[in-house]
């Protein structure tokens, strides 16, 4: 009863709260909320030296989460960071967010045209957001615990997750899925070289198939809970984020060995987006914020710092050599046209996407 | 006057949790009432308007629409997630009923000195997070964890179980977690027992398991009741042992409620679901309270 409670109230006060603040004088703070992990924290210290901006900083785990906070309104965060598709491109649509005044971000001058560009899809013109960092979707895995089992594995392809016969070998040491149909139908879609953009019935039949084949090899579908599998050892591979593979990295145990490929048949890239909520209190200083943020050497020293690639090119010759010259971060020219971003759906097309994906899941 | 003020005062105090009542439970649910009559939209927030002022109250009332509601028998998901969750709330129910019993009857037989240590025992694990003691289950639960260490040196197994992820799991979550709320209910009823009934009975030639039988257990069903609902009805909501410790085919209608909600942004589905399992849940506390009247009169 008290759990049914919870839910039910939570509900409520989700869907109750509202009511934007008003925006006076701006006091000198601004409001930050971002992935948890996600920056070197000495860039608020050195953006407050230098502004007098106080920066209240706080960290969100999924987008899902912060689309919810933003969707009920009166957030109070003035600079957020969601992912481009599908989030950004429908907290748009639904009036989420509000312009940039470019005239306050001089600094849009250092920005990467190939990412801008790819980010016009969901954000028309790029008028409502800068990128921060980009990445894509790929496979993290142990590499001692792969070669035990198969040593010719085909560790820079999808063959290891789509394939029956290749994932099979790997059943005993734990396979992780995302939890996330935007990103897992798409690269069965692409596996198959059909359109990773389409929402054609039969081909998502198609891709329900193919996932429903390896199916039984894959122990858990969960968008986060691979980070510290991986980085433990607890399994041997996973379909998730460059970033968080490189976090398990970057945490792993002793004697513990995880790589992160960007497969050859092509990837989902994403986008992770600076915008400001539409009753964001201090749009001035958010402004201020992003502007300091998209100053090439800060930029460079965040990217330096989190091991992902910028959407800005001027900062490419402030990152150490680590990571502008790892091809898992900054894909060479070939592999980035292999890149491909994915539309956002209609509610239509994403009931039918769900759905499979929940068929896929449970097995039903 | 006096009397007249007691009156109000009266009034006063007993208006309170009717109040609270009516703030905390009764708006709230409904406002989610009102949502689960609307269409999903992208907008802020995201979902039609629906019912809003009370002008035209009467057109309002037939524009509603029960879409929702009939999507959830539509779609055999949430049917099977309604049953799964009750199925795995009964066998959780019934195993903690099992190792609860005897440690309640343990505890209330035990000598008085000690036993205010058994009820702290029982009682400490609240003091760490309940999400900790659940993440905790993982580190024992996994293919390298504690009990398959254990198991393997000493050499019950040769191969390392697979629970975490699985249903097992999930039972052994439950179980672990709501155990108290079964102890505490059945221990206040069997502390309060007459014990020499008992003595009656072994005097009178019961064999200790049929004095057991024929005269505790029946004493015992107002704690049995109450430990069973106090385990099932939250047990049947759980969103957070199924997803911890859950395999990704564990279905669970805490969880489907999740997923409508956080992936899909569909708060008027969201809703609905709730709402049904709120109504589900009302069910069984009405047999309750119908068994414990007939025992009163």
């Amino acid at each position: 009863m008290f759990r049914a409670l919870c839910l039910v109230s939570t509900l409520a006060i989700v869907a109750a709260s509202g009511s934007p603040a008003f925006a006076q004088d701006e006091e000198k703070v601004v409001n930050v909320y971002n992935w948890s992990d996600y920056i070197d924290e000495s860039i608020l210290e050195d953006f407050t030296k230098e502004t007098g901006i106080k920066v209240v900083y706080d960290v969100y785990d999924s987008n899902e989460i912060l689309e919810t906070k933003l969707l009920s309104g009166g957030t109070g965060y003035d600079v957020v960071l969601p992912s481009a598709s599908p989030f950004l491109a429908r907290e748009i649509q639904a009036g989420a967010m509000q312009k940039l005044d470019k005239s306050k971000l001089p600094n849009l001058s250092h920005v990467w045209d190939t990412i801008a560009e790819r980010v016009s899809k969901y954000d028309p013109d790029n008028e409502y957001s800068v990128n921060y960092m980009w990445g894509t979707t790929g496979i993290g895995y142990n590499v001692d615990m792969i070669n035990e089992r198969m040593p010719d594995a085909p560790v820079n392809s999808w063959d290891m997750i789509f394939d029956p016969d290749v994932i099979s070998k790997f059943q005993d040491c734990g396979v992780y899925m995302l939890d996330a149909p935007t990103e897992m139908i798409p690269a069965a879609l692409n596996y198959l070289g059909l359109d990773p953009n389409s929402t054609k019935p039969d081909d998502i039949d198609k891709a329900e198939e193919l996932l429903k084949s390896v199916r039984p090899y894959i122990q858990k579908f969960h968008s986060s809970a691979y980070i510290d599998s991986l980085a433990n050892g607890d399994i041997c591979m996973a379909v998730g984020w460059s970033g968080d593979v490189f976090q398990a990295i970057d945490a792993e145990a002793e004697g513990i060995n995880v790589k992160y490929v960007i497969p050859k048949e092509g990837a989902q890239m994403w986008f992770d987006q600076m915008s400001i909520p539409a009753d964001a209190p201090h749009p001035d200083n958010a402004h201020a914020f992003i502007n300091y943020i998209l100053r090439p050497d800060v930029i460079a020293k965040a990217s330096n710092y989190v091991f992902y690639a910028n959407g800005n090119k001027d900062s490419q010759q402030y990152l150490d050599e680590e990571i502008i010259g790892d091809p898992a971060i900054y894909p060479p020219k070939d592999v980035m046209d292999k890149l491909y971003t994915v539309d956002p759906y209609n509610p239509k097309a994403q009931r039918l996407i769900t759905r499979a994906w929940t068929s896929v899941k449970t097995g039903q | 006057m006096h009397a007249l003020r007691s009156f109000f005062a009266r009034r006063v105090v007993i208006a309170i949790p009717y109040l609270w009542l009516a703030v905390f439970f009764l708006a709230p649910f409904l406002i989610v009432l009102k949502i689960s009559f609307s269409a999903t939209a992208i907008a802020m927030p995201p979902y039609a308007p629906v019912f809003d002022g009370l002008a035209n109250l009467w057109e309002r009332v037939q524009d509603l629409s029960f879409d929702n509601y009939v999507w959830l028998t539509e779609d055999a998901l949430y049917i099977k997630a309604y049953l799964s969750s009750v199925k795995i709330a009964l066998i959780s129910t019934v195993i903690t009923l099992l190792i609860g019993y005897p440690l309640a009857l343990a505890m209330a037989r035990a000598p008085d000195r000690i036993r205010p240590l058994l009820l702290m025992a029982i009682i400490l694990p609240f003091w760490t997070s309940f999400l900790i003691r659940v993440y905790a289950w993982i580190g024992i639960l996994k293919p390298e964890g504690l009990l398959n260490q254990l198991l393997l040196s000493l050499g019950v197994i040769d191969q390392p179980l697979t629970i975490i992820n699985t249903n097992w799991a999930v039972y052994i979550g439950i179980v672990y977690s709501y155990l108290p709320f079964m102890v505490l209910p059945l221990y206040a009823t069997l502390e309060k027992m007459d014990y020499r009934l008992i003595e009656a009975a072994n005097d009178l030639g019961a064999t200790p398991l049929g004095a057991f039988w024929k005269i505790t257990v029946p004493l015992s069903v107002p704690g049995i009741l109450a430990g069973s609902l106090l385990v099932f009805i939250p047990a049947v909501g759980e969103f957070v042992i199924p997803d911890l410790l859950g395999g990704s085919d564990t279905l669970m209608i805490g969880r489907t409620l999740w997923v409508e909600f956080f992936y899909n942004r569909d708060w008027p589905v969201a809703s609905a679901v709730a709402i049904v399992l709120l109504l589900l849940l009302v069910v069984p506390i009405v047999i309750f309270q119908k068994m414990q009247q007939r025992a009163s009169s």
